[in-house]
């Protein structure tokens, strides 16, 4: 029987937190070896692991995966959160990337420098209110259905659920105007897979506060 | 009848020239609506079809597809450049999500500060050369094959020749120290779908000159500069 993947990361959110979700929401258990000095990192680099010399690396069905995408994609179509076809498949890439066009944005604000963080927390804001949330809202009225794509649940309600978690830290009441999606949030998040991720002491990690930050910063300079 | 496959972006290589390569590799013909101005632009955006009011756009199969990678995995897949089973497909995408990091920058450059160029071109060909060419060099020699994955042509090798090419344009000798990357250049610009599309007169985009530039800032309303902001993240708003 395969083991269970195990992602490499520092311990906190960056690029690694969409696959914790998702392997969360398919109901996979995982492991997680987290980076916490630059010569942890080296070790991995040296060792051949890091394809492009970079982390998040997850080891899965006797691969190294790396690129955020790459790792997505695949856990995505193992559990089946892809659609049925290709054309369901492309309206779910079609959100997904979407969604994350934005969830980049708030993954890396505490790691951005403090000068900048004032103007990129206003176009988060921006975004979220004007472009993106607006844009699934109308998705879900569109069909009237429960989930994004296909009248089941993909990696695209998964990915945009978290989305939406994370942008109520950024903007709280923002999801108050948007009441498909919190509609959709409270559905996604009652499945008993995400409610298990949902509470304290699973692997969802919290926002990337100072001392992750700095963490971060001395193992990737 | 309705129109078959068609792209909408602006006359430069932008985010669309992969969604060409690709479509080209695969024999595949497209129309193209090339806007020149915001004013066109605009208009694309106010007829609704631009779900994040984006380009790329391209109309495929009834639907109306943005967001490049949802418009690459699509058509790779339709026309079966996605490898034939999970692993290969995985292969396929940490290949073209390193290629994408590295075209990217390449991409962004033409809109750095004038002071920064100079510096921003140093480090592009110090990472082709150092972090990227090294891992598609090792891909051919570990395997021997004449293509990156599963022994046929797919995704990974159109992009692996466009981002070459690419390069190429950067600095000429960039491949210096590649010589299975150099073959590899030579042997997939040879495929007869892809030769068509190295002749002049098909439709890929020259690389941007000053014109060019001046009217993607216009339509894109792009900020000075911001490109190499994040090292590995490409902040860039339109």
């Amino acid at each position: 029987m395969a083991g269970k993947p195990v992602l490499h990361y520092f311990d906190g959110r960056g690029r690694m937190e969409p696959i914790r979700w998702l392997l969360a929401a398919a109901g996979v258990e995982f492991e997680e070896k987290f980076l916490k000095t630059r010569d942890d990192l080296a070790r991995l680099r040296n060792d051949g692991s890091l394809m492009f010399d970079q982390v998040p690396m997850v080891e899965i069905d006797g691969m190294k995966l790396v690129q955020t995408k790459a790792i997505l994609n695949y856990i995505a179509a193992k559990y089946n959160l892809c659609g049925k076809d290709l054309k369901e498949r492309a309206l779910i890439d079609m959100y997904t990337e979407g969604v994350w066009d934005l969830e980049i944005m708030i993954l890396y604000y505490p790691h951005m420098p403090p000068e900048e963080k004032e103007a990129s927390l206003a176009t988060i804001k921006d975004k979220a209110r004007n472009r993106y949330f607006p844009a699934y809202e109308k998705v879900l009225k569109s069909h009237g259905q429960d989930y994004l794509v296909g009248n089941r649940l993909s990696r695209a309600d998964v990915s945009l659920v978290e989305l939406l978690y994370h942008m109520e830290e950024m903007d709280p009441g923002v999801i108050d105007n948007f009441p498909l999606l919190k509609a959709l949030r409270t559905r996604v998040s009652n499945l008993p897979t995400v409610k298990k991720f949902l509470q304290p002491g699973s692997q969802r990690k919290p926002f990337d506060d100072a001392k992750c930050v700095e963490s971060a910063k001395k193992i990737f300079s | 009848m309705t129109r078959k496959l068609v792209l909408h972006y602006f006359n430069g290589r932008g985010r669309m020239e992969s969604i060409r390569w690709l479509l080209a590799a695969a024999g595949v013909e497209f129309e193209e609506e090339l806007f020149e101005t915001r004013e066109e632009f605009e208009k694309l955006i106010q007829g609704g079809t631009l779900m994040y009011e984006q380009v790329p756009i391209v109309e495929i199969d009834g639907m109306n597809l943005v967001q490049t990678r949802a418009i690459l995995r699509y058509v790779a897949a339709k026309y079966g450049l996605y490898g034939r089973n999970p692993e290969e497909q995985a292969w396929i995408d940490m290949y073209v999500e390193g290629l994408r990091d590295l075209s990217d920058m390449i991409m962004f450059f033409p809109l750095s500060l004038p002071e920064e160029k100079d510096m921003n071109l140093e480090y592009i060909l110090q990472r082709a050369k150092t972090r990227f060419f090294p891992v598609y060099e090792k891909a051919l020699r570990d395997h021997g094959q004449a293509f990156l994955v599963g022994n046929r042509l797919s995704w990974a090798d159109v992009q692996l020749l466009e981002v070459i090419l690419m390069a190429e344009e950067c600095e000429a000798s960039v491949l210096s120290g590649f010589p299975l990357l150099q073959d590899f250049k030579v042997r997939i610009s040879q495929i007869p779908t892809i030769n068509r599309f190295l002749q002049p007169g098909s439709q890929r985009k020259p690389p941007l000159d000053e014109q060019s530039i001046g009217t993607a800032k216009d339509i894109f309303k792009f900020e000075r500069g911001m490109f190499l902001k994040n090292m590995s993240t490409i902040v860039a708003e339109y």
